[in-house]
């Protein structure tokens, strides 16, 4: 009883803070939104008793991806009024679109159930954590697609940092190789002087 | 009971909303970044209540890697978005003609 309340006050949010992301006049409205959602969504995953998940989904996606995007909204200076143009000319169409699809969703699984019984109650979980058994499966089954995961990562650090670097031309810095490689005869000459006394 | 329907319709409604973001917000390249990433959390929410309902946890190591692809993702959109911004002083998607495409 109390899930059925838990799941319906949290997928009632949920839906709430979609609509904020997608209608909001303004980027940080929309990003602190969807930080909404992505809370409510980890709450649902954890009564669906995906634990590791949902605080996965917490740390990596409000703790780095959204301040990835807010830091950006913030940074760039938007003209929001611009961006709004031909908002309401496609507002009909986008609705209409997504009262079509939900309309197809809903006949598909609540209805016809897809074609198979879906009304079953989940199956009882083995005992253990939730973490230590997708870490086995992690570190067994999956052990080259997390290495590969690992390699996307790399790729996306590179490729972000490469995208963003800027080499102003007259900017002056330090050349580390000249640097490094110096002798001390370029820098300092020994010269011969007669000492000359005075009277 | 809250069973396998509810979840599944719960994703669908959400994956709609983004779709419909997608046609709402087309000048706006951050905000269609961001309804890429409730499409991409709707799907998420399948695999989860999949693999709960059917008892295998691969689905919840799906998800897993679909997070570290959608991070990947997000991180370079970004990076092209702030280059973009450079280039054009805006982000309005109709000044990426270039290519006249």
């Amino acid at each position: 009883m109390l899930t059925t309340i838990l799941f319906y006050v949290f997928s009632a949010v949920l839906v709430g803070a979609a609509l904020g992301v997608v209608l909001s006049r303004n980027p940080v409205h929309a990003a602190l939104c969807l930080v909404l959602a992505f809370f409510n969504s980890a709450a649902l995953w954890l009564l669906l008793e995906a634990e590791f998940l949902g605080i996965v989904l917490v740390l990596v996606y409000v703790g780095a991806v959204m301040v990835l995007f807010l830091f950006v909204v913030m940074m760039l200076d938007i003209n929001v009024a611009q961006l709004r143009e031909g908002f309401t000319r496609y507002a009909p169409l986008g609705a209409m679109v997504a009262l079509l699809m939900i309309g197809e969703i809903v006949y598909a699984v609540w209805f016809r159930q897809l074609g198979v019984n879906l009304a079953g109650s989940a199956p009882a979980l083995a005992p253990g954590s939730n973490t230590a058994a997708l870490g086995e499966l992690l570190y067994s089954k999956y052990m080259l697609p997390s290495e590969l995961a690992s390699v996307v990562l790399l790729v996306a650090i590179v490729a972000a940092i490469v995208l963003t670097l800027r080499r102003r031309p007259n900017l002056k810095q330090q050349d580390i190789n000249a640097q490094v490689a110096v002798r001390s005869i370029d820098r300092v000459r020994i010269m011969k002087v007669d000492s000359v006394t005075r009277s | 009971m809250i069973g396998l329907p509810h979840f599944l319709v719960l994703a669908g409604v959400l994956f709609s909303i983004a779709v419909a973001g997608i046609f709402l917000n087309r000048k706006n390249l951050i905000v269609l970044l961001m309804c890429i990433e409730l499409m991409l959390l709707a799907v998420n929410f399948n695999f989860v209540a999949f693999s709960r309902f059917f008892g295998d946890l691969d689905g919840q190591i799906f998800v897993f890697f679909i997070l570290t692809v959608a991070a990947a993702e997000s991180a370079i959109g970004l990076a092209i978005l702030v280059v973009l911004f450079r280039e054009r002083r805006g982000i309005d998607v109709e000044s990426l003609n270039r290519l006249r495409g």
